[in-house]
């Protein structure tokens, strides 16, 4: 029953859209800058029935209906509610649904808040976005149906992978939609920019929210998925450069470069075309991460079930869109004359842009080269974090550098002031710096160069917002954002140098001791929970002044069945105290991983504060408009 | 000069999306395709019942063994089932069940719920026998002849094409 209802839902969706793009393809041909009031009703409606279907998926996870496979294969019935609702898009087919729901909220939003713009562009924008509803609902209905039926049915499902059981991973995915879902919404505006010749500044501004916001939301979903890595694969580390950390921060450095250049553009009327080549990369880009991480081509720790017919299904469906973008980009390309000013503006946010396609380059690089080596050759490889970070991190000194004076420089102008301020703002970095050293008693020649080029960025937004604030032109989010990734280099910078990481294998009643600490091994208890049980380990942690308790978990899930290890985490300003717990194969001995990490919290603040600084810029737009 | 930079751009994206179609459709380890028309290879796995072992040469007093690899946790093999019962009823052929990475007792409980249509039901508990046969997923399915040869190998849940595909051959 359920599964009729859920396909007939998909199939209307797919008639609505047509219809949508029926109605503007005959709108388009009247006169007058009207949009008839069917179109924004079906856009409506439409978003409507996406929306029912999800929330019938999600009805079929709470009431455990395993004649769905999708309900079988991912939910059980003992597990908490919160869960049974979270599993309808912790999988390949119910977060395809999700992609949907974005595809065509954005659709009819874009449709009623840019009322300003010429109809023409407004409705190749819609026929472009439905279109790509289209073919995603297709692709739901052909090759991942969450309602296809299961017969006979089960009496019992499969269960959630107990990972994925976390408040952090509920959230994660919609958040990371948004973000890179919602790029397609410019990527549909640039297409019908360029099949409209609708390539003056105004195009600017019916884009630059959308990107503000799918940006903000990329970064959270990005924060979000790096903290749950954090706490719960028990590595202690948050970023393993894993293809699908990958995948979702590519489109992150188009978008980052988009809403930099995108400013150039609406004052200045320069860079179009360079605008319109990134809105289309940021979403070929979320669907290229789609295709590497579903299709199974790479081998990561999101374990979604691969299937390669779904990854003909994508690669089909990118190659369209990439082929399509390029063909249109080249009839309607012309050569654009940039006569900048060294100093200017304008070249500062082209800098921010080369090193934008330098990191992206970088991280493409390195997630498909495996891939190039595997097909061509046969060989298997694997390209890990020393390649990132060698490659990388050299790069951000010079970057941050760029970041703080930047914004300083004036429009058109080829004239920079406060050199001065600058140098003597550098040497407070160097000092404080040297202080860092004298006090820590710590020294490595890069991570002192990020901490000074971070220090740097720092004090110039703290110089920026006082000098802005007397002259009462303050952009806020501006200084916010830019302030705040100087402090999340920073913070990381300094956590990696003064991390301390310790490895024992102990039995109840054991003391270890390491420099002016002590780990004792106090207690071991069994607990039972309603969907796992749980050996719960108590380990004392002594560090000459303060006594922690912390207490790891190995837990045995019972559906499915499977052994997760839980670290214990005591956080506090200053540093968190990470503990976690394996057991050793017959033997009373447990292995132990200890680690210090100093600054963990504030390295979270910071991604959340640059996030406040889009958000703010978001809705200084949106008030001026 | 810009025709050139044009194909040059273009030559670049259809090499790097050349490069993802043949790395989906790349030879795995795991691929049986070239198995097919060849012996299959030497195996011992345990009855699902007993400690006793089964190996090639048991195979080799049918006329025609279909081997079918399944798990009590795999949701296509429950779709599967009752078109292996319906093949059971077939003379000519025996089936093979094996029981791929699954707890002993949980195939029980699913044999018992669904029937056991099994000549001989053996378990590969940590999946390196079926590796031999190139399973990667399942189920799969295995057709044999006599001289042990490989007919058929079926990838994910038998359909009913592929019912009457074994009854044909089989007759």
């Amino acid at each position: 029953m359920i599964s009729n209802f859920g396909n007939l839902l998909l199939f209307a969706s797919i008639v609505l859209s047509l219809s949508i793009i029926y109605l503007s393809n005959k709108n388009l041909k009247l006169n007058g800058n009207q949009i008839t009031k069917h179109i924004f009703q079906l856009s409506l409606i439409q978003s409507t029935t996406v929306i029912i279907c999800f929330f019938t998926l999600i009805a079929a996870f709470i009431v455990s209906d395993f004649s769905l496979i999708t309900v079988y294969q991912n939910s059980h019935s003992m597990k908490p509610i919160f869960y049974k609702i979270t599993g309808t898009w912790g999988n390949h087919e119910g977060s395809l649904m999700l992609w949907v729901i974005i595809l065509s909220i954005f659709s009819f939003l874009f449709l009623i808040y840019n009322k300003n713009h010429p109809k023409k562009f407004r409705l190749l924008t819609l026929i472009i976005q439905n279109i790509l509803i289209i073919g995603f609902l297709f692709f739901i209905l052909l090759n991942s149906n969450p309602f296809s039926p299961l017969s006979p049915i089960p009496k019992e499902g499969l269960g959630l992978n107990p990972i994925l059981q976390d408040p952090a991973l509920a959230i994660h995915p919609p958040l990371l939609y948004i973000g890179f879902v919602g790029s397609s919404i410019y990527f549909s505006a640039a297409i019908a920019s360029l099949i409209s010749n609708y390539s003056e500044k105004n195009f600017a501004s019916s884009i630059k929210n959308w990107i503000l916001i799918s940006w903000s939301f990329q970064t959270l979903g990005i924060l979000v998925g790096s903290i749950w890595a954090y706490y719960e694969l028990g590595w202690g580390g948050f970023w393993f450069w894993d293809p699908v950390e990958n995948a979702s921060l590519l489109p992150w450095f188009a978008m980052t470069a988009l809403f930099h250049s995108i400013i150039v553009f609406e004052k200045r009327n320069l860079f179009y075309f360079w605008v319109i080549i990134l809105c289309l990369m940021t979403f070929i880009l979320s669907v290229t991460g789609t295709f590497l991480v579903r299709s199974g081509i790479l081998n990561s720790v999101h374990t979604f079930a691969s299937d390669p017919t779904r990854g003909i299904y994508i690669l089909s469906f990118l190659s369209l869109m990439i082929f399509g973008s390029v063909f249109l980009l080249f009839k309607k390309y012309k050569t654009e004359n940039y006569n900048l000013n060294q100093n200017s503006k304008e070249t500062f946010v082209l800098v921010n842009n080369w090193f934008m396609m330098f990191y992206l380059v970088t991280v493409l690089l390195g997630t498909i080269y495996p891939i190039f080596t595997d097909a061509l050759s046969q060989n298997k490889i694997s390209v890990g974090p020393p390649f990132y970070n060698a490659i990388i991190f050299p790069v951000v000194v010079i970057f941050l550098i760029f970041m703080s004076i930047g914004p300083n420089a004036s429009w058109i102008k080829n004239k920079f002031d406060n050199i001065k301020l600058y140098f003597s703002i550098l040497l407070g970095a160097i000092l404080i710096n040297l202080m860092i050293i004298l006090f820590f008693k710590n020294f490595s020649i890069l991570s002192n160069f990020i901490i000074i080029s971070a220090l740097f960025l720092i004090l110039s937004s703290i110089k920026d917002f006082v000098v802005s604030k007397k002259k009462n032109n303050l952009d806020l989010g501006r200084i916010i954002s830019h302030g705040s990734f100087g402090f999340l280099v920073l913070f990381i910078g300094l956590n990696y140098i003064f991390s301390i990481e310790k490895d024992y294998n102990m039995k109840i009643g054991e003391i270890k001791k390491f420099d002016n600490y002590s780990i004792e091994f106090k207690n071991l208890e069994l607990k039972d929970f309603t969907n796992y049980q749980a050996v719960v380990g108590e380990f004392e942690i002594f560090n000459g002044k303060d006594r922690n308790i912390l207490k790891p978990e190995i837990r045995i899930y019972s559906n499915p069945k499977t052994l997760t290890y839980e670290a214990s985490i005591k956080t506090s300003f200053i540093k968190d105290h990470y503990l976690t717990m394996s057991n050793i194969d017959r033997s009373d001995y447990y292995n132990i991983k200890f680690q210090e990490k100093p600054l963990m919290i504030w390295i979270w603040l910071s991604v959340i504060m640059v996030v406040i600084g889009g958000l703010l810029r978001f809705f200084k737009n949106a008030k001026n408009s | 000069m810009q025709k050139i930079v044009k194909t040059i751009i273009l030559l670049i994206f259809l090499f790097i999306l050349s490069v993802f179609f043949i790395g989906l459709n790349r030879d795995t380890n795991y691929n049986t395709a070239n198995q097919i028309n060849k012996e299959i290879p030497d195996f011992k796995v345990s009855y699902l019942n007993k400690e006793n072992f089964f190996t090639k040469n048991d195979l080799r007093k049918n006329n025609f063994t279909l081997i079918n690899f399944w798990a009590s946790w795999c949701a296509p093999c429950r779709v599967e089932h009752p078109l292996l019962i319906r093949l059971s009823e077939e003379k000519n052929m025996k089936i093979v069940g094996v029981n791929f990475k699954d707890k002993k007792e949980q195939a029980k409980n699913f044999l018992d719920e669904l029937g056991n249509p099994y000549d001989v039901s053996t378990k590969d508990t940590n999946g390196k026998q079926s590796v031999l046969f190139g399973i990667y997923g399942i189920p799969e399915s295995i057709l044999i002849n006599k001289e042990l040869i490989v007919i058929k190998k079926f990838v994910g849940p038998l359909s009913e094409n592929d019912l009457n595909y074994i009854k044909e051959i089989i007759k």
